[in-house]
């Protein structure tokens, strides 16, 4: 047997190298600086486009760039949502990250770029960029410096099953949280699922607290709450009432807890194949129900968040966020270039047409010919208010801290005050 | 997250190399100096060790220390850490429910796999011992869990327990025991059971893998021997069996140990530790800490803290239980280790 040669020895390298291996993770990560001796130029092209259609166009539109120019290889690397975040953050710490990159904004593109590893690109994308709408690229812009090029831009709201609503008999969309539990209510009573949600991955959970403190607090104290680091106003109390009012009604498929997002049994497959009648998601919802799932096609509709009674939010401002590309510093010229080929009016309208995403390029708008990105597109544009995914625009530990203690309340283990006093406590942490 | 997993798998081919290097050299009798033969000796002997201990230092112990040394600062993982919070992290680590409870929930993993899996694994291999038609297959069949990976291991089964459309549901379904059917992996009161069976079905042919070889190098004249003496079944297992295999046992209780304390793929994979943290395990907790939260500091305190439990077990089991096998092995060597 082998434990004729065991020694002590032995026993502490393997205890050890398991116990702190995971320390040595981060520092794997790709560095290739490109140039090469026949002067072609590669450059690493990280995205998150790992569900069809988006996956196939996004490949033909980086052939279609090396087709154009013959010195540049563009090596893709699409990662998952969850798996991009890790990876990036282990890249983040070894401090290089690939030439480009996708990235939502806000708190964790701040922390790049205060670590240096992003370039600025007030003067690389002039005058090209002027031209891109002015709401998309809000997330991305740094002490009045662009970091990035938006390619997508959209917003949160439900999603819904025309044909269950009806069956459940409610005619228009409810516009009031209280309509909204009513639909609810109305939804169980026909023993259909009113909601689906990926409870596993927390941060979908996170949009209806959001929304609520929206709705309930308002956007500037959103942004007061994150300045102050202080979520304890009562408004933020309500929030959390409203959606434990919202969790009583057991509105939820079976097992959300464990659900996924896009996986063959998680939410958009629920909702795209019939089994809920509802999820609040973003912009990419259509294109991910129909991948996972069968797809709603005509019976799907799109609504608003509904206003909260009394609450000093409006139901025409959005909380959402867009896709963007930042490059890493000292990205060579060819990633510059790809960025204006990937904004360029013919890139976007391929994007709009075939992968559901909004036009973020002024006259885009042409090749929108769905209802559903239209609506969307229409809410967008007369928006009175804007809030980035909180995740994104909030430090990286208070966003998680968010997602966690609202997966909590849902799970029915935090109150809404603890819920509230998790996230203060979180932010007070970080300086 | 693979570190995990191949340390568990190279672990015993590991040994034999044990504290080789320092062997005496052969006795030289033809002589153009000693001295020299000596030099040449050493000079191949630290040759071909640099590489390995390069890559140790580079890759393990540097690290190692370095985590230590981060674990007493408050660090976001950019730059050199350079806000000294003392042993602040360590406090507020021994505060924290969710720790606590991931401690309690090792501990659950141990006595279960204790309990549960390795009597399960010992009854296999002592089933599959026996002469019996078509053996070869079944150890290949109950062996192979264990050579698939976490990730795919962590896939299937979301799969199998997804609610109502698994296959669990459907099974039990079928054979009328629906009302069985669960949420599986989404309920807080159910999901360490469920992944229980997922960890035993997974590692349970390894440890019979092992109690297999030592069964196998028992002598079949001592049981013989004690079927004369008139010994039943059970006593040829219990005085015969069971004291012969011991040294086995012991390695494959450490082993799994060990394994239930690092425990990170698969819960990763099926839950990420859900829902709310009642299947995350230490390892799921340094992961969210240092790559979803960037508290690099707070990650490197559980991570020290996972090493010194590692640790401390080690050293323990190796000095109470260990020991006699050890010094069975290693009589010559007598005052260089205990």
């Amino acid at each position: 047997m082998g434990d004729r040669a065991l020694s002590r020895r032995g026993f502490l390298a393997a205890s050890a190298a398991a116990g702190l291996g995971m320390t040595a993770l981060s520092g794997c990560g790709g560095d290739s600086d490109g140039g090469s001796s026949d002067g072609t130029t590669t450059i690493e092209w990280w995205n998150i486009s790992t569900t069809e259609p988006a996956k196939t166009v996004w490949a033909g539109l980086a052939k279609k760039f090396e087709a154009q120019n013959p010195k540049v290889k563009i090596k893709i690397v699409q990662l998952e949502n969850d798996a991009y975040k890790s990876k990036m953050t282990a890249l983040t710490a070894s401090g290089k990250l690939p030439d480009i990159f996708h990235t939502w904004g806000g708190g964790v593109l701040k922390q790049q770029v205060d670590a240096g590893l992003v370039e600025d690109l007030s003067d690389k994308t002039k005058p090209w960029a002027d031209a891109l709408l002015p709401v998309a690229k809000k997330p991305y812009i740094l002490d009045d410096k662009p970091y990035a090029i938006p390619f997508d831009i959209g917003m949160v709201g439900f999603w819904y099953n025309k044909a269950l609503f009806k069956q459940a008999g409610i005619s228009t969309p409810p516009t009031t949280w209280n309509g909204f539990l009513d639909a609810v209510r109305k939804l169980k009573a026909k023993g259909i699922t009113p909601l689906a949600l990926a409870g596993k991955e927390k941060w979908p959970g996170m949009y209806y607290w959001a929304y609520l403190s929206m709705r309930t607090a308002g956007i500037d104290a959103l942004q007061k709450a994150s300045d102050d680091k202080d979520f304890t106003a009562p408004g933020f109390v309500q929030a959390g009432q409203h959606l434990k009012d919202l969790v009583q009604l057991q509105p939820f498929q079976k097992g959300f807890l464990g659900a996924a997002y896009s996986t063959p049994t998680g939410e958009a497959a629920t909702v795209g194949n019939g089994k809920a009648a509802m999820e609040l998601m973003g912009q990419w919802a259509p294109s991910v129900q129909a991948d996972a799932g069968k797809g709603l096609g005509k019976n799907l509709g799109f609504f608003p968040f509904p206003a909260v009674e009394g609450g000093k939010g409006a139901i025409t401002e959005v909380f959402g966020g867009g896709g963007g590309h930042a490059l890493r510093k000292g990205a060579p010229q060819a990633a510059v270039d790809f960025l204006k080929f990937f904004a360029s009016r013919s890139t976007d309208m391929e994007l709009v047409k075939k992968t559901g995403t909004l036009p973020v390029v002024q006259g885009a708008e042409s090749a929108l010919s769905d209802p559903n990105p239209e609506a969307v597109q229409a809410q967008l544009k007369a928006a009175t208010g804007f809030q980035l995914f909180l995740d994104q625009a909030y430090a990286p530990a208070v966003g998680q801290e968010v997602n966690d203690s609202v997966a909590a309340l849902i799970a029915g283990s935090k109150s809404p005050e603890q819920v509230t006093q998790s996230i203060t406590k979180t932010a007070k942490e970080e300086q | 997250m693979t570190s995990t997993s191949s340390t568990s798998s190279t672990f015993l081919p590991d040994k034999r190399s044990g504290p080789g290097v320092e062997l005496p050299p052969p006795a030289a009798n033809f002589v153009p100096g000693r001295a020299r033969r000596r030099l040449l000796n050493w000079l191949t002997a630290v040759g071909f060790q640099v590489p390995a201990l390069v890559l140790f230092i580079g890759l393990v112990l540097l690290p190692m220390l370095f985590a230590l040394y981060a674990a007493f600062f408050r660090w976001g993982g950019f730059g050199m850490p350079s806000d000294y919070a003392g042993t602040g992290n360590f406090t507020r680590l021994f505060q924290d429910d969710v720790f606590l409870g991931d401690l309690w929930r090792c501990l659950v993993l141990v006595v279960l796999s204790l309990v549960l899996q390795l009597p399960f694994a010992l009854a296999m291999a002592v089933a599959l011992n026996q002469r019996l038609r078509g053996r070869a297959v079944y150890r290949m069949l109950f062996f192979a869990p264990y050579v698939l990976s976490e990730a795919i291991t962590g896939v299937l089964f979301s799969m199998v327990f997804a609610p109502d459309d698994g296959l669990a549901d459907h099974v039990l379904g079928a054979i009328g025991l629906g009302g069985l059917g669960g949420e599986w992996f989404a309920d807080p009161s159910y999901v360490m059971a469920t992944l229980f069976l997922v960890l035993m079905w997974k590692y349970f042919g390894f440890h019979m893998m092992l109690y297999l070889a030592g069964l196998q190098s028992i002598p079949a004249e001592l049981t013989e021997a004690a079927l004369i003496d008139g010994a039943g079944p059970w006593q040829r297992f219990r005085n015969v069996t069971l004291p012969l295999l011991a040294p086995t046992l012991r390695i494959s209780v450490f082993l799994s140990v060990i394994g239930a304390i690092q425990l990170f793929d698969l819960v990763w994979v099926i839950t990420q530790g859900g829902p709310d943290h009642h299947s995350e395990t230490m390892a799921v907790t340094m992961f969210q800490y240092g790559f979803k939260r960037y508290q690099v500091g707070y990650a490197s305190a559980i991570s020290v803290v996972m090493f010194g439990i590692c640790l401390v077990f080690a050293l323990a089991y190796q000095r109470f239980v260990l020991r006699r096998d050890l010094e069975g092995a290693t009589t010559n060597m007598r005052g260089d280790g205990k």
